[in-house]
């Protein structure tokens, strides 16, 4: 694996081979000495030109437990703010000689250019561009997923048959896309449910099925439940009616959780707005992955930094 | 490509028992063992020498477990890294004598990585060494505790390590150039 780009790039057999070596790098987190000589002497740099703080510091610390040294780079306040071009920053770094970027911007596909333009050659990992792809997040999903259903028994085991709901605001929503491909990959039913104008415009576009109603796909056997985000940041303009509104047709309020069966597993991919796309009562329950998504995102991205920093030809 | 059998299934049997026998002198029984397995044949081994173990001393139970270097060579960024697999110490190894199990000894660069693993998972009271082949050609100060078989060899020459585990029987080869 040379990039991680999008989720789509990923094969069955690869997206398998990336979780089972994110549940070696979990091992590690139980020993008495949890770092990884790995990566020692080697810099990589997280260019993140768009607001995150949960995935910037996740990828850090997976780069610190691996022995890297860790380069932040953010936009505000730094030369971006004064005018400097994508090309110009990625140029800087490889004159600076890094051996890795981590990239999150808020333009589809600038991961993209950065890999394939001769600007810089060292490898590119995807932290989410736009509303394009969050590759590491969809593994993070797939890896806690199947931890839950499979435990200690995970590896090499993918998600045939799993069904799950991704519910809300799915045509902003990078973690969508790329939950739609690598589930898929790995064998799970995806299905999105949104109010129409939150909905992509081609039914066609993913292999996914699309649907309007929440309460009837809660009346189906469901593996799980992905709360997405409202991301008041993306949207401009009136795609439901009010908060309120939302809430009451597509939000997982107590109600339809205490109608959930138990075995349900109830996943959000932070940050929660409480109250509006899920209610306290299910973000806090046994049911919740959603601190153990947390945790398995640090495991998630040493694996991939590992595989792309160490060529590893199996990947 | 021309290969000779070197050890027959009977002489890996014989220098595995032999090895036990060598381990429970040099530490004075059981007491306090681990044995560890280099994947992948190397974990096999450590089985193997286990159970030895087991037999030469009733009621008598040494830990066994994999120790997986990959994270720590010092190759990675020269060469192509291999899948990792799963560490298992069970009951840790602190205090331990712990005994490193591989199928071929060569440039010793293997079990560097695999004392910088075990620095990682703890404090063993002393650490030592057991291999089925001595091939030579060092690289780093290193040496096995517990040979099976020395072997000399031209690096041109490889040697394959079949177990029955992993390859279907049991037979030590050198392969020329």
């Amino acid at each position: 694996m040379q990039h991680l780009l999008s989720a789509a790039d990923l094969d069955k057999e690869s997206a398998i081979s990336l979780l089972d070596l994110a549940e070696d790098m979990a091992e590690t987190a139980d020993r008495p000495h949890k770092k990884l000589p790995a990566l020692r002497g080697r810099t990589i740099v997280n260019l993140f030109f768009e607001d995150s703080t949960r995935t910037r510091i996740s990828f850090e610390s997976a780069e610190k437990r691996l022995s890297a040294d860790v380069i932040n780079f953010s936009a505000k306040g730094s030369s971006v703010s004064k005018g400097e071009s994508l090309k110009d920053s990625a140029q800087t770094l490889a004159a600076m000689g890094v051996d890795a970027v981590v990239i999150r911007h808020g333009s589809s596909g600038a991961p993209h250019l950065l890999a394939h333009r001769g600007w810089i050659h060292v490898p590119i990992v995807n932290a989410g561009d736009g509303t394009h792809e969050h590759p590491t997040q969809a593994l993070l999903d797939a890896f806690t997923l199947r931890r839950r259903i499979h435990k200690n028994h995970s590896r090499g085991k993918d998600l045939a048959g799993v069904r799950v709901a991704i519910v809300g605001d799915v045509v902003h929503s990078r973690v969508a896309r790329s939950n739609a491909w690598l589930l898929t990959t790995l064998g799970a039913e995806v299905t999105f449910v949104a109010p129409p104008t939150l909905l992509p415009a081609s039914a066609d576009s993913f292999p996914v099925a699309m649907v309007t109603n929440l309460d009837e796909i809660l009346r189906q056997r469901l593996d799980a439940i992905m709360m997405l985000r409202i991301q008041k940041e993306r949207i401009q303009g009136a795609y439901f009616p009010n908060e309120r509104e939302y809430t009451r047709v597509w939000g997982l309020t107590a109600d339809r959780f205490g109608a959930l069966n138990e075995n349900t597993f109830v996943m959000h991919p932070g940050p929660m707005n409480r109250g509006l796309e899920i209610c306290s009562q299910a973000a806090d329950s046994p049911s919740s992955t959603i601190l153990e998504q947390v945790a398995n995102g640090v495991f998630v991205r040493m694996a991939v930094l590992f595989s792309v920093l160490t060529g590893n030809e199996e990947l | 490509m021309a290969a000779r059998n070197v050890l027959q299934a009977t002489d890996i049997q014989r220098a595995l028992t032999r090895i036990a026998h060598e381990i429970l002198e040099s530490n004075r029984g059981a007491a306090g063992l681990v044995v560890l397995g280099i994947p992948t044949r190397g974990v096999i081994l450590a089985q193997r020498i286990a159970d030895i173990i087991a037999e030469i001393e009733p009621g008598v139970h040494v830990p066994v477990g994999a120790l997986d270097v990959t994270m720590y060579r010092d190759d990675l960024s020269q060469t192509p890294s291999r899948v990792t697999t799963p560490t298992r110490i069970p009951g840790g190894i602190e205090d331990s004598t712990v005994v490193l199990v591989d199928d071929v000894l060569y440039s010793g660069r293997t079990v560097r990585a695999a004392l910088d693993a075990l620095t990682d998972a703890g404090r063993p009271r002393a650490v030592r060494l057991a291999v089925l082949v001595d091939r030579g050609h060092r690289e780093l100060p290193i040496r096995a505790d517990f040979v099976g078989k020395n072997l000399p060899t031209s690096h041109a020459e490889r040697i394959n390590v079949r177990l029955v585990e992993t390859d279907g029987d049991d037979l030590v080869q050198i392969a020329g150039d």
